[in-house]
């Protein structure tokens, strides 16, 4: 297994207007309501937050705090009840279904805790996916999706199905789907949940060199340890933000990887 | 996503479940070949009938004495006398739509060959008959007029009485007798076989010259029959009316006094029995058609069984882009594909299907473009009838549910 593979990033060329420094994800006062039969369930309670380019942020929280609802709402999955959502400066609180759809398939990756590929169906096609989506013609389709999974080292199995790679290598290949439009941001929904500790760090490892590129990563765990590979960390609680702090004494998977027992896969 | 790719998924998802696929395919596939089939029976059934109709003699009317009731008893068919030859001159000058008719007469008589005799019809009538009724003969050939006017003692032969009394022998130039009366054989008629309209035998006759049969066996002067042919097929309906009232003037009819005579009109039998065909074409492809329908409901369950199964699926793609349409879209694909796969595995079975048919059967080999164009469409309409509620439903998942989904 081979992870230091050093590939360039396909990370979207920010717009002109654009700095290292630009905003990429600005909410101003979220709020989320739902109907729940009789009574309204606040998921979210006023949540106003910046997220900056090349940020790597760790959304924390216990179960009905609110995270999932905010992290919906980030992923272009969710509408708020009320407030505003700008990526990269683009209200899409307002949008039409089709044109979140595009945003989601151009501006946003998503990696799920349950990995989430298609059964089936090759590493390749798996990856190729978003770009099916996207309308981009067959060739580039496929370099892109091949560049991605190079990138993510699994560039010699890209013909092998989901059932023949190890947890942590379909966790790669969402990851690679997740970058093969070059969105502006990754959205990680626990994606060390299902794997154990060795092969999350190894997928922390792929993130944190990811984010070194300068892409701008949202994590959602329950797990301290991953966190303290990030470089921010959120936590919510009652649909709102208790804290906000940057991570200290921030973790290298690189380095951990070195003091972790190898374990066969 | 683009057509071809949308394709290639529906291909996809139809071979991971290749046995469901067939079954549900296997809908259409009898739905579509019982369409093609039944209308292939329907129409070579029709088209025999139209042929043995036409068969019968070319635009021809049938002009029968009528039947009379005498205190109370009906004689039935040809009892009256009125029908004369006088009355046939009058139908070929006077009346503008006909082309030709033969006076006929008829009755029954055993006829004897040497060691064999057969009984049979005997008709009497001049040689116009066999121009109307275009019966042509393998052998021999007609009498002449001359023969009618010295009611000459010559028989032509009907098929089913060469066969029962000539077995092996050719008929022409050798004597038969009916009762005390010798008859040399000149023709032999092609057979002709059952009659659709009269149902009988009409090969089973010998025909004479009409003076002969009146004179020298029945001794009655007036006609049974006449056949008439008119000028053309859509003029048929004319001669029947001008015949109708000729014949009402000529045999003194006062109005609202009943026909001495009927006219019958072979045109429209033949519009009848095309009629009844096309009817039982009808019944016969809307049976078929129902289970078509019933195929078309197979690929609705189908796909709501896939929608529900594919949930997972679903929310993964909308997550990464897939807009509502695409998901619609991808899910009316695979409808129609099957649809349209069986639709064409259903044109093949019905069209071998019709063959198998029609060659047992003996009927001309009917499978018509028209249908299996319109069972391709149909079956298209139906992939995309009962493929699109699955399909919206399939669009309308909420992603984040369907992410959650186990």
């Amino acid at each position: 297994m081979n992870a230091h593979q050093t590939n360039s990033l396909p990370v979207a060329e920010p717009p002109e207007q654009f700095n290292r420094d630009q905003v990429v994800i600005q909410v101003e006062d979220l709020h989320k309501t739902y109907q729940l039969g009789e009574t309204q369930v606040h998921a979210l309670r006023g949540v106003s937050l910046e997220i900056r380019r090349g940020e790597f942020v760790a959304i924390m929280g216990a179960s009905g705090s609110g995270k999932s609802t905010f992290m919906n709402i980030l992923g272009c999955l969710d509408k708020p009840s009320s407030g505003r959502y700008l990526l990269e400066g683009v209200d899409v609180s307002s949008l039409e279904k089709k044109q979140l759809a595009g945003i989601r398939n151009r501006k946003i990756g998503f990696v799920f805790q349950g990995f989430n590929l298609l059964a089936r169906t090759t590493a390749l096609e798996n990856t190729e996916l978003p770009t099916l989506y996207a309308r981009i013609d067959k060739d580039e389709r496929h370099r892109r999706a091949t560049d991605a999974l190079k990138m993510v080292g699994l560039g010699d199995r890209i013909d092998h199905f989901p059932s023949q790679l190890s947890g942590g290598q379909q966790q790669r290949v969402a990851i690679a789907r997740a970058l093969v439009n070059r969105p502006s941001i990754l959205l990680a929904d626990e994606p060390t949940g299902n794997l154990d500790s060795r092969t999350s760090v190894e997928v922390m490892e792929i993130l944190q060199r990811l984010n070194d590129q300068g892409l701008t990563i949202v994590l959602v765990t329950h797990e301290h340890d991953i966190a303290q590979f990030t470089k921010r960390s959120i936590v919510f609680r009652d649909g709102k933000i208790r804290r906000d702090e940057p991570i200290v004494n921030r973790g290298i998977a690189t380095e951990s990887l070195k003091a972790m027992p190898v374990l066969e896969e | 996503m683009d057509l071809l790719s949308t394709l290639r998924v529906a291909f996809r998802a139809l071979a991971r479940n290749k046995m469901r696929s067939i079954l549900t395919m296997l809908g259409i596939i009898i739905g579509v070949g019982a369409v093609i089939a039944m209308v292939g029976i329907g129409q070579g059934a029709g088209q025999k009938v139209q042929s043995q109709i036409a068969n019968l003699g070319s635009n021809m009317l049938f002009v029968s004495s009528g039947s009379m009731n005498r205190g109370g008893l009906n004689l039935g068919w040809g009892a009256t006398k009125t029908l004369v030859r006088a009355d046939v001159a009058a139908i070929v000058r006077e009346c503008h739509a006909v082309a030709a008719a033969a006076p006929g007469t008829q009755t029954s008589a055993q006829v004897v060959y040497e060691n064999d005799n057969w009984g049979t019809r005997i008709t009497g009538t001049t040689p116009e008959y066999f121009e109307i009724r275009t019966w042509a003969f393998q052998s021999g050939a007609a009498f002449t007029e001359e023969d009618v006017t010295n009611a000459a003692n010559v028989a032509v032969i009907g098929e089913t009485v060469r066969k029962n009394l000539f077995a092996t022998t050719d008929p022409v130039g050798k004597t038969i007798r009916v009762g005390n009366l010798p008859f040399v054989v000149i023709g032999v008629l092609v057979a002709k076989g059952q009659s659709p309209a009269m149902s009988e035998d009409q090969d089973d006759t010998i025909i004479v010259p009409l003076t002969t049969l009146q004179k020298k066996i029945t001794g009655q002067p007036w006609l049974r029959f006449v056949m008439v042919s008119a000028k053309s097929r859509s003029g048929s309906y004319a001669a029947q009316q001008q015949i109708q009232a000729l014949l009402r003037d000529r045999h003194r009819i006062r109005p609202k006094q009943p026909d001495d005579f009927t006219v019958r009109n072979l045109a429209d039998m033949a519009d009848l029995a095309s009629e009844a065909s096309k009817v039982m074409t009808g019944l016969l492809a809307s049976i078929a058609g129902v289970s078509l329908l019933v195929g078309g409901i197979g690929i609705m369950n189908i796909m709501l069984v896939s929608v529900r199964e594919r949930t997972r699926e679903i929310g993964i793609r909308m997550a990464i882009g897939a807009t509502e349409s695409d998901v619609q879209r991808q899910f009316l694909t695979e409808a129609v594909v099957m649809s349209l796969i069986g639709g064409a595995v259903g044109i093949a079975v019905g069209v071998l299907a019709s063959l198998t048919i029609a060659s047992t059967a003996g009927w001309p080999i009917l499978v018509s473009g028209g249908a299996i164009a319109g069972a391709a469409l149909v079956a298209m309409a139906i992939g995309i009838f009962f493929g699109y509620y699955p399909a919206q439903k399939a669009a309308r998942i909420d992603p984040i549910e369907a992410l959650r989904y186990e």
